[in-house]
């Protein structure tokens, strides 16, 4: 999607929430230009993340929007600024130069910037991976927690665990390509489509599917060219072990945040928040700040609302370290206006 | 002010006063217990597990149905799991062991 892998702005953002969004906005009023960056692939945070169709009733003069619309809302708000953003990669690494800094990316884009903003929430969602020893050895080497190419799945013995959406959908979809699929839930019911439950459950008893309930993952076996197993243990009393020879585990167990790169980058950091200065969420790194859930100073609130007046912030002090040398004429956004949109 | 115990993963014994009204995520985190609580208790991150007691277990009001979804996606899970944000310290809970789970990095 993008040509041009070394990039120049004036801000870079990390994360793409509520909070990194709002942070555009008061970065363009102040004609500071940026680039945004999130792990997910799409724009909004928690708020598309985890409680896309929940209606939110503590915005400011917005009695009740539901999370997603709230983000379409705040896109179009930032739409005249022309942000960039680069979704579906991690920040993984900043250094600094004489300069300005330089922001990398997981798939290897780079930003030059003058300041960072951080908005990284609870840290950058990515799968909530189970807890068994040694799974990061086998991952891409038979542990998925996506699917990619299906076509990769033929005539091998799968193992799907998981009681959601994905799930479901995935032994289903996977079901006359796969040679054996063993579905792994730990209780009778799934939190997915009826119909697709149902059709999964007449797969099953067709042969085609084998549904291992109640059982949880219990360890792994493998070398170094792969997975060869999976180990399930019984979620009742009995405690009884299984082994699957299997050629691949398909862990769905939906999204979590850890904070991830972000602890390494020398930032005053407690209970994974970034300790900033409140009335200008500067943090102890010159020309990096940090605003919303990531923030933290005595009474923070974790809310919206609060991040938002924190974008603001961070904007009027960010535009000290991008120009120096340049007062910053205070104007209301009443007589500022927008930005000429293209018709 | 019931009191409440935890015990930690590496088996240490934390018995507190916890003001009655919060939930035992609440009191873990007052106390700076390590626990995560991603989402500060409103269902949305399973980071808040806890392992009660047997003892205790059918004393406190069964999960609802978003609590159990949302179990299906935590580590180690026992047939005494909980999310700690779920449950109200009442005076009726006097005396409650719960055991913290491991936060996942
Ligand atoms: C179920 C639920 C209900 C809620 N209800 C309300 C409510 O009614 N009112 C309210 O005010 N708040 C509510 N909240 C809280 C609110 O959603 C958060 O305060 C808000 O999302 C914080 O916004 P943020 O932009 O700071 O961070 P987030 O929304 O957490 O976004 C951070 C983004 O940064 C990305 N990121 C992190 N690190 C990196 C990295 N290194 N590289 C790239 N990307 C990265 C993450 O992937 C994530 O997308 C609720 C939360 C939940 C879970
Ligand atoms: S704190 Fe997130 S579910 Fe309890």
């Amino acid at each position: 999607m993008e040509e041009n892998t070394q990039n120049t702005t004036d801000v870079v953002i990390i994360g793409a929430g509520p909070v990194g969004l709002f942070t555009v906005f008061q970065l363009g009023m102040l004609k500071l230009t940026s680039h945004v960056f999130d792990t997910l692939h799409d724009i909004g945070g928690q708020c598309t993340a985890l409680y896309p169709e929940k209606p939110i009733y503590d915005i400011p003069a917005l009695p009740e929007v539901n999370a997603i619309d709230l983000i379409a809302q705040l896109q179009k708000q930032i739409a005249p600024f022309k942000p960039i953003f680069h979704l579906g990669q991690q920040v993984t690494e900043i250094t600094k130069n004489e300069k300005d800094w330089l922001i990398t990316s997981s798939t290897g884009i780079q930003v030059r910037a003058k300041a960072i903003i951080i908005a990284a929430g609870a840290g950058a969602f990515g799968p909530n991976k189970p807890a068994l020893k040694n799974i990061g050895d086998y991952e891409g080497k038979g542990v998925y927690y996506s699917v990619s190419k299906r076509e990769s799945f033929k005539d091998k013995r799968l193992v799907i665990a998981g009681g959601g959406d994905s799930a479901v959908d995935w032994a289903i979809s996977l079901a006359d390509l796969a040679e054996k699929i063993y579905v792994v839930h730990r209780r009778e019911k799934f939190r997915a489509i009826p119909e697709n439950v149902a059709q999964m459950k007449s797969l099953s008893e067709a042969g085609k599917i084998e549904l291992l309930i109640p059982y949880q993952l219990e360890s792994l076996e493998g070398d170094a060219s792969g997975l060869k197993a999976v180990n399930i243990i019984s979620f009742d009393q009995e405690k009884q072990v299984k082994r699957i020879e299997s050629d691949a585990l398909l862990s769905f167990f939906g999204l979590s945040a850890r904070l991830g790169p972000i602890a390494q980058w020398g930032l005053s950091i407690e209970n994974a928040q970034i300790n900033v200065e409140p009335t200008t969420c500067a943090t102890n790194i010159e020309g990096i700040f940090a605003v919303g859930d990531i923030a933290h100073y005595p009474h923070k609130l974790k809310l919206i609302l609060t991040g938002f007046a924190e974008a603001a912030q961070a904007a009027h002090a960010a535009y000290t370290v991008v120009h120096p040398d340049k007062a910053l004429h205070f104007q209301h956004s009443t007589s500022l206006g927008l930005p000429p949109t293209e018709a | 002010m019931p009191t409440i115990t935890f015990v930690t993963v590496d088996d240490k014994k934390i018995t507190v006063e916890a003001k009655s009204g919060l939930t035992i995520m609440e009191a873990a985190k007052e106390e700076g217990l390590p626990m995560t609580a991603a989402c500060q208790g409103s269902l949305a991150c399973a980071t808040c597990h806890i392992v009660v007691d047997e003892s205790w277990y059918d004393k406190l009001y069964p999960p609802s149905e978003e609590e159990e979804d949302l179990l299906d996606t935590a580590s180690d899970l026992t047939n005494t799991s909980r999310l700690s944000c779920q449950i109200p310290l009442t005076e009726d809970l006097e005396g409650i062991t719960v055991h913290l789970t491991p936060i996942i990095e």
